[in-house]
């Protein structure tokens, strides 16, 4: 089953089991890449249908989880009932240093716990006395952001009026965010609501400190630090002789936020979550943004050549000083593991970036992708991963359990790499899997360092012993 | 070169290594946040009373909440029973969010879908979602029963479920005689243990319709409540089948939460059959194993069936005996030898380690009935709880509460802390401390600021493997508790005496 007409056929016997009207919905999203094409031919961005079982999270989950959560030195309350907050506390690891609870809050969650007395009669008077109960507590804290609910849009609360009467009390930042979770049609809204939050409250203030700027700087936009994979990044453009003012926003602070608009370079590696704020800076500020990739050491040469080539002599030779240093290193973790992992497949399902940026790191080792998808891309991710895939692989856009399902029973790839809610449907198939949105609890798998853990990590994946244990010895 | 190719180094490692370390030096210069020395001067005084009096002065501010929100417990009741697939109407981030949560804490699927509703649903209402929504998934994933519970977003705007449903119906999204049971779990009121009641409710209500005979089954109906040990369904079924009780478990997930990796997915694994369901209007009782995930569902079935219902809370060695004591009532069956056994292996196992435990203080946090089974299994044991907080308490809770601490001697020093959370947990760690903390993985940072041992007891457990598959009720389970307390103890007991020639005086082989 490997030719593009199989695969479309695999895709039409999908469908059939489908009532009329999903099939001819989800025929949109479900598609084989052709080489030579500008595209993978499939809709995207659109809402899911209800009642079928997707992936996709919601607009908060994208502002609150991935943007402004890793925000460390700043506190992000989760606005509305309990269960937004409770839910997105501590689910993605987004590695920083710092003394919790003191000057840094990232493993916390702050709410304002709605009752029904609050949906009643409002909750910004709440919402106020928590900025003044948050500013007594945590002194060191440097900003909050109001993540917003689904209650607060849809009762009319004034949180940008709270946040302005805040912002003067407290003399800091304090942002609102209406990333309500119904708004749009996945997580991918949230993370443009966050970006143009940070736009209007972040970039608008004039009280930024003042830091002496180098024709090196740069920021590292769009990496969330899963695992510590900004700073498996960081380490290199550092070591390539640039200097890194900012990460967003794993590990990073509201001062490198808005020191950001001073750089040379803006570094973009999700490109999905942090593309808005880099075409700001680009507009607003004439910063421009090159999209780099630090899986596997084919893109993350190419990358630091790329990113070199946009600064001097001197970059660029250190660039390959970089590249040389870890040469040996990484010829190491392929003699040892490419044998153990060539010509193995894998199908992917992940979130807004990794389904193609990962492509390379695998076929590095051998590996050969044969399916893949997004929860969340838009048009432009799917003419973005045309460079990463081969002819006939299997293109699938939010793609539904049932899907994936059917999809991988007749592949039937060596291993599976998506999130924990498919995890372990996937294990009870027998199969190998490894989670990709964080990392399985490993990581980092960016850069060099993180190279050498990603192949470790396929490797106990794929050739651990359990997995020759599943049928008991009488039913084989 | 920090990575060596015999020994690769991930996130435990790799950045305390000096090239990181360095690099988080650098970083410092562009964070701009507060000096080290000032930081050591606020963390120090969080520890303080004057901090504590502050952080318990808040009004509006929740820091830390242990407890989650209504649909999750309404769909972990759906899911114990047959071919059930939950249906949360709403927006679709919150069923990702529930899911993810399960599988994290039970490390298995969890399947439910939601209906998707974004702005226009918003402005509109989400009936049209609900007859898609129903159709898609009853044709997608061939359940035998849908359960429908709501998500706030559905709650704010006023989405009337049974309404929504019968139109479903009649637009033939799914058969007319198809079971929907549904509940209106708005997250802004209660705790997931509410959702679990409401949907418990909902289900039974649903399924028992018209099925009332004339004379009883002879059966005797559990509900296990909002339980995530699945070793606590299975204890259950090992006590009642010893007791010779003829039992309908109501609302059984421990086959659809623990299931064999045998080579294949299934979707719907065990649960209570929709025919056992609908039967249990005709038992002959009742029995709840938590009081406040059933509420609603009691005072429903003593209502409405006309059946008596009991709460049991089986936990450690009396509980468990007035448990059995009480099937043994109902059923005139006596307790049986291979019980008694049991429960004198219970009793010999706190014997030989009650030196360690007597007059150890403790703090406890979780949801009100698992609070309350710990308390009475750390009475029994002669430790001595100093801080019980509840944050989706209740005033029947406390009172409870309170007098099951008066009852014991070991009691007296408690304080019960009804709508707190785990950042008042703090300040009442730091300005009285305890030998050790009872609760669930939150705890862990509570354990890393003030080093007080933390036993993972409760949902969700992330942060260790396999102990939802132990039991906690019955004698079994009191064993299991034992074992978790007091070899804690004795690791916290060696990490402190394990420095050669300084303190490791103490550091004994015989315990």
């Amino acid at each position: 089953m490997s030719t593009v007409e199989d695969r479309k056929q695999l895709i039409k016997d999908v469908l059939d089991t489908y009532p009329d009207k999903l099939a001819k919905k989800r025929s949109k999203h479900l598609n084989v890449y052709e080489e030579g094409k500008d595209d993978c031919g499939v809709k995207s961005n659109v809402k899911s249908a209800p009642g079928v079982m997707t992936a996709r999270g919601c607009a908060y989950a994208g502002s609150k989880g991935v943007v402004w959560g890793p925000i460390k030195d700043m506190i992000h309350i989760s606005h509305g009932p309990v269960g937004c907050g409770y839910y997105s506390w501590s689910g993605r690891r987004n590695y920083y240093i710092g003394t919790t609870g003191v000057d840094t809050f990232g493993t916390m969650n702050f709410t304002s716990d709605f009752q029904e007395r609050d949906i009643v009669f409002g909750g910004d008077k709440k919402l106020l006395k928590i900025t003044e109960e948050i500013e007594e507590l945590f002194p060191l804290n440097n900003g909050i952001s109001i993540q917003s609910e689904c209650p607060i849009g849809l009762i009319g609360d004034d949180i940008e009026g709270v946040a302005r009467k805040a912002q003067k009390i407290t003399n800091k930042p304090v942002v609102p965010v209406r990333c309500e979770g119904f708004r749009g049609v996945s997580q991918s809204l949230g993370h443009h609501i966050a970006n143009d939050a940070v736009r209007d409250w972040v970039f608008s203030r004039t009280d930024a400190a003042e830091i002496e700027t180098t024709p090196y700087d740069v920021a590292i936009i769009g990496d969330y630090n899963i695992g510590g994979d900004a700073w498996s990044s960081r380490i290199l453009l550092e070591e390539m002789g640039l200097r890194v003012v900012a990460q967003w926003s794993g590990d990073g602070t509201i001062n490198e936020m808005m020191q950001t608009p001073k750089v040379k370079l803006n570094l973009i590696h999700c490109y999905r979550s942090m593309n808005y704020i880099s075409r700001h800076m680009e507009e607003k500020y004439g910063i421009p943004w090159f999209e780099y990739n630090f899986f596997g050491p084919t893109k993350i040469a190419e990358s630091l050549r790329a990113i070199a080539a946009l600064f001097d002599e001197t970059i660029q030779e250190k660039a390959e000083q970089v590249i040389a240093k870890y040469e040996q290193q990484t010829a190491d973790v392929l003699a040892k593991y490419r044998p153990r992992l060539e010509g193995k497949t894998v199908m992917m399902m992940v979130g807004g970036l990794r389904p193609r940026h990962v492509v390379p790191a695998f076929t590095d080792l051998g590996m050969v992708m044969i399916g893949t998808g997004y929860e969340f891309a838009h048009g432009d991710d799917y003419k973005r991963t045309t460079e990463y895939v081969d002819d006939a692989t299997l293109i699938y856009d939010d793609v539904t359990a049932y899907e994936f399902e059917k999809f991988v029973q007749e592949l039937k790839p060596d291993l599976v790499a998506s999130g924990v809610k498919e995890k372990y449907v996937f294990q009870k198939m027998g199969l190998p899997f490894r989670q990709m949105h964080s990392w399985d609890y490993s990581g980092p798998y960016h850069g060099y360092d993180g190279f050498a853990i990603f192949a470790r990590d396929m490797d106990l994946a794929l050739n651990n012993p359990t997995w020759g244990l599943i049928k008991s010895p009488w039913n084989k | 070169m920090p990575q060596n190719i015999d020994n690769i180094q991930d996130h435990v490692e790799l950045f305390h290594q000096p090239e990181y370390q360095e690099l988080f030096e650098n970083k410092k210069a562009m964070q701009g946040m507060a000096a080290d020395e000032e930081v050591t001067k606020v963390a120090e005084w969080t520890k303080s009373w004057e901090y504590r009096e502050k952080n318990f002065a808040r009004e509006a501010l929740t820091i830390n909440p242990a407890k989650a929100c209504q649909p999750l417990g309404a769909i972990l009741a759906a899911v114990g029973f047959e071919g059930t697939l939950p249906f949360v109407h709403g927006s679709q981030g919150c069923v990702a969010y529930f899911r993810t949560h399960f599988t994290r804490h039970f490390k298995e699927p969890f399947s439910g879908v939601s209906s998707s509703m974004t702005e226009d649903a918003a402005v509109f209402g989400g009936l049209k979602n609900m007859i898609e929504g129903l159709e898609n998934a009853y044709n997608l994933y061939k359940p035998k029963m849908i359960a429908v519970c709501t998500t706030c977003m559905a709650e704010v705007i006023g989405d009337d479920l049974g309404s929504f449903i019968g139109n479903s119906k009649a637009a033939g999204s799914v058969p007319e005689d198809f079971p929907v049971p549904f509940a209106h779990t708005p997250s802004f009121v209660g705790s997931h243990i509410t959702g679990y009641d409401n949907m418990m409710k909902a289900v039974l209500g649903n399924l028992t319709e018209g099925k009332k005979a004339a004379t009883t089954n002879g059966k005797i109906n559990f509900i296990p409540g909002f339980e995530t040990y699945i070793g606590n369904l299975r204890e259950l079924k090992h006590l009642v089948s010893a007791m010779g009780v003829n039992a309908t478990i109501l609302g059984d997930h421990e086959l659809y939460l623990d299931s064999p990796n045998d080579g294949e997915f299934k979707m719907y694994q065990g649960g209570t059959t929709l025919a056992e369901g609908a039967d249990s209007i005709n038992a002959e009782k009742t029995i709840a194993l938590q009081t406040y995930p059933t509420l609603k569902t009691l005072d429903y079935i003593e209502k409405e069936w006309q059946q008596p219902t009991a709460t049991y809370r089986p936990w450690g060695i009396q509980a468990t005996d007035a448990f059995l004591m009480g099937l043994s009532e109902i059923t005139g069956n006596p307790v049986p030898p291979e019980l008694e056994l049991e429960r004198g292996r219970a009793v010999d196992a706190m014997t030989d380690s009650h030196a360690w435990l007597h007059g150890k203080t403790a703090a406890i946090y979780g949801d009100p009935d698992l609070v309350l089974g710990v308390l009475q299994f750390l009475l029994e044991m002669g430790v001595e709880p100093v801080h019980v907080l509840v944050n989706n308490s209740s005033e029947e809770f406390e009172t409870e509460a309170k007098a099951l601490l008066a009852s014991s001697p070991y009691g007296q020093k408690a304080t019960v802390w009804g709508g707190k959370d785990l950042w008042h947990m703090r300040s009442l760690l730091f300005t009285e401390p305890v030998d050790f903390l009872v609760g669930n993985s939150y705890g862990k940072y509570l354990w890393r600021d003030t080093q007080i041992p933390l036993i993972r007891i409760g949902y969700p457990i992330f942060d260790r493997h396999h102990l939802h598959r132990y039991s906690t009720i019955g004698y079994n389970g009191a064993i299991n508790l034992l074992n978790w307390i007091v070899n804690a103890l004795f690791e916290e007991i060696d990490r402190n005496t394990n420095i050669p020639s300084k303190t490791d005086i103490s550091f004994d082989l015989v315990r």
